[in-house]
């Protein structure tokens, strides 16, 4: 791996909100004034005590942070090889690491005054995450959808409006993810005034990238300490799933100074790379610009963004935060790909020799460390970010198991 | 001089305001834009907004969505916009063209490369929604240096500050857009266009032009009457959209359907 002895990872993003040649402000005129906005409330509040308290009681007290680091002992006697500990963000209030961000964004919201929330979703986990503290803070949810996610995520759906917020499908372009979020971007343009954009992932337009990693590196705080208090050392590596890099970001970024922690960003293979049937920008694509940033992209040779694929709703997207493709360029961090069956596999196994269920996101960086593991020592450690809890896509294994439930 | 400022000077003298109409590119098929252009040239458009088909379209409403997908459906992109172009130009090279698109076709083709094309084909000014100021200084040094106009955005939201930042770089005319939504959105606030038009015409000498929000000869002659011209896409893409949903394939009634809407707002414009 390149040594980045040079680099300040603090001091990144600039002030633009560009990460080396990737992020920026790539929206229409109309949404600049929400975004500046956003970035004073953000920065004023960010060194503010009283707000730093407040998110903090808040993910204490209503998420239940912080989340364990477990020691897998089972997995890792199975697997042979190097110690497998799991970041328990399933255990997270509401299933999943999404509600770090969605605490902290809503917060945000509150502060400046506005009524409506809206938020794009693919696994519905950030739907859920929204609606929920939209509910504890009495704000007005509106999430996007996309129609192929509402149907593989059905349960989620039926979570957000039990929540009480309103589910909208999406049906234009490829009616996933990123569909969504073109059409989040459109409500936001058009109702800017009233109406605060909870973003899922640490993309789009600066300072979302940078907030939402904020905000997530709670994660990898907590997973640094753990591990100096549990293992008496830091980790060797770090493995976390890909769709546009929240969870990810937020195990990496605190440990990114670490030289000597190792890191695995698993974007999801889909059907294999060779298909061209995936969902993995870092592994297979080229920079471009889409929703409000530059950062790797599926696109055919017009620009056009392609459809993806993957068995997760949650990472079946073209692109990526471009803090990723920046630590994929600089070599910090490097990006692999899991395929539907493996995560499949891994999702079936973790089940049975933990009794932990993961998401079908999760199971993509589950599959991965079990590789990684083999190839190393039995005294070295890795910590793999379990994002999110499976409950949500029983129903798409029991469909692949040819159940009806 | 660039066709732009010639077409506005001209209309300076004869006490004119410009009609700008917006259709997209392979809308519903390749070979309907080409006749339409010239139809919508005949019937009394002054500048020519070719929009070029994008997959994320995210400042677009749902009317000009589909026309992007309907387009994206026959395969029509930046490369064919450039070859359209130079055809118009066999016939026709007075009315200025506009390309209005995103940001990442560009992207993909190179900075450059899309100048010396553009140039090449006779385009006379590009619009990328999804290139503000902030982002956009280099490809803007680029075209200032080739001789095309590069067009901004103003919008309600922006401030009096952002509006003199645009102002600066901006080339050909300002497009005010009138409204805080998206295309082919309904609630114009004649107030808010008079007052913002008034702000930006106190920074800059360029042509102000409106877009987005306007409905029919009436709405058309009103933001005129406040500025130097209307810009009108949906109703022109809707009328085009009618048409493909019946499996209409003759180019020439397209032509047809876009000159009756656009004759009745040059009327309304000069009466
Ligand atoms: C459990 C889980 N993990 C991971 C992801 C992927 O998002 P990100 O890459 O932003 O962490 C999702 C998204 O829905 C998710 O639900």
């Amino acid at each position: 791996m390149n040594s980045n002895k040079s680099v300040d990872y603090s001091q990144v993003p600039d002030a633009r909100g560009h990460f080396g040649p990737y992020g920026g402000r790539f929206v229409s005129e109309t949404l600049i004034s929400a975004l500046d906005e956003l970035e004073a409330i953000y920065r004023k509040l960010k060194d503010d005590p009283e707000f730093q308290a407040q998110i903090d009681y808040d993910l204490a007290h209503y998420v239940g942070r912080p989340s364990p680091l477990y020691f897998a002992e089972r997995w890792t006697r199975e697997t042979g090889g190097a110690q497998l500990y799991l970041k328990r963000e399933d255990l997270n209030h509401t299933g999943a690491h999404k509600i770090n961000n969605t605490i902290g964004q809503a917060l945000l919201a509150k502060h400046t005054g506005k009524k409506r929330v809206i938020a794009e979703t693919g696994a519905g986990q950030h739907g859920v995450a929204t609606a929920t503290v939209a509910a504890r803070l009495g704000l007005e949810c509106h999430v996007f959808m996309g129609e192929e996610d509402i149907h593989r995520q059905s349960l989620n759906v039926y979570r957000m409006k039990l929540l009480g917020a309103t589910v909208i499908p999406v049906t234009s372009g490829s009616k996933t993810l990123k569909d969504a979020m073109n059409e989040a971007m459109r409500d936001w343009v058009t109702n800017v005034d009233n109406t605060f954009y909870i973003i899922g992932t640490c993309a789009g337009p600066h300072p979302y990238p940078e907030l939402v990693r904020n905000f997530q590196s709670v994660i990898g705080r907590e997973a640094r300490q753990q591990s100096l208090d549990q293992t008496g050392k830091l980790p060797d590596a770090l493995v976390a799933c890909v769709g546009g890099g929240s969870n990810a970001i937020g195990l990496f970024h605190p440990f990114l100074a670490d030289d000597s922690v190792a890191m695995y960003g698993v974007e999801a293979g889909g059907f294999g790379l060779e298909t061209g049937k995936h969902a993995a920008p870092l592994n297979d694509g080229i920079p471009g610009i889409l929703h409000g940033n530059r950062t790797y992209l599926m696109e055919d040779e017009n620009g056009q963004i392609i459809e993806t694929h993957s068995i997760s709703a949650g990472l079946d997207y073209p692109g990526v935060g471009p803090e990723h493709s920046w630590l994929k360029d600089i070599g910090r961090v490097n990006y692999v790909t899991i395929n539907d069956d493996e995560a499949m596999a891994a999702f079936r196994s973790l089940t049975k020799v933990e009794g932990i269920m993961p998401a079908l996101e999760t199971s993509h960086a589950v599959a991965y460390a079990e590789k990684l593991a083999r190839e190393m020592d039995p005294d070295q450690i890795v910590i793999v970010n379990l994002s999110g809890r499976g409950d949500k896509d029983i129903l798409t294994v029991a469909e692949i198991d040819g159940i009806t439930v | 001089m660039n066709r732009i400022k010639q077409r506005f000077e001209s209309l300076r003298q004869q006490g004119r305001k410009a009609l700008i109409p917006y259709v997209v590119l392979g809308d519903p098929a390749k070979d309907v834009t080409l006749p339409v252009m010239h139809a919508l040239v005949e019937s009394g458009a002054d500048i020519i907004e070719l929009g070029v088909p994008f997959s994320d379209p995210s400042a677009e409403g749902p009317v000009i969505q589909k026309a992007h997908e309907r387009a994206l459906s026959n395969g029509s992109s930046l490369r064919d916009a450039l070859a359209l172009v130079k055809q118009f130009r066999e016939t026709d090279s007075v009315t200025p063209v506009l390309l209005m698109g995103y940001a990442n076709p560009i992207e993909r083709m190179g900075y450059e490369s899309f100048v010396e094309k553009a140039i090449e084909s006779g385009v006379d000014a590009v619009l990328t929604v999804d290139l503000p100021p902030e982002e956009a200084e280099e490809f803007n040094e680029q075209l200032k240096e080739a001789g095309l106009e590069n067009i901004f955005l103003i919008a309600p939201t922006s401030t009096h500050e952002r509006q003199k930042m645009v102002a600066n770089m901006a080339g050909g005319f300002i497009y005010y857009v009138s409204l805080k939504g998206v295309t082919g959105a309904g609630h114009l606030d004649l107030d808010s266009v008079r007052a913002n038009v008034t702000h930006i015409r106190s920074l800059t000498e360029l042509p102000v032009c409106v877009g987005f929000g306007i409905k029919d000869g009436a709405s058309a002659r009103a933001v005129a009457e406040l500025s130097d011209g209307a810009v009108v896409g949906s109703v022109v893409v809707n009328q085009i959209a009618e048409l493909a949903e019946k499996g209409e394939a003759d180019p020439a009634i397209y032509a047809k359907a876009v000159s009756a809407i656009i004759a009745d707002m040059r009327k309304a414009l000069d009466s």
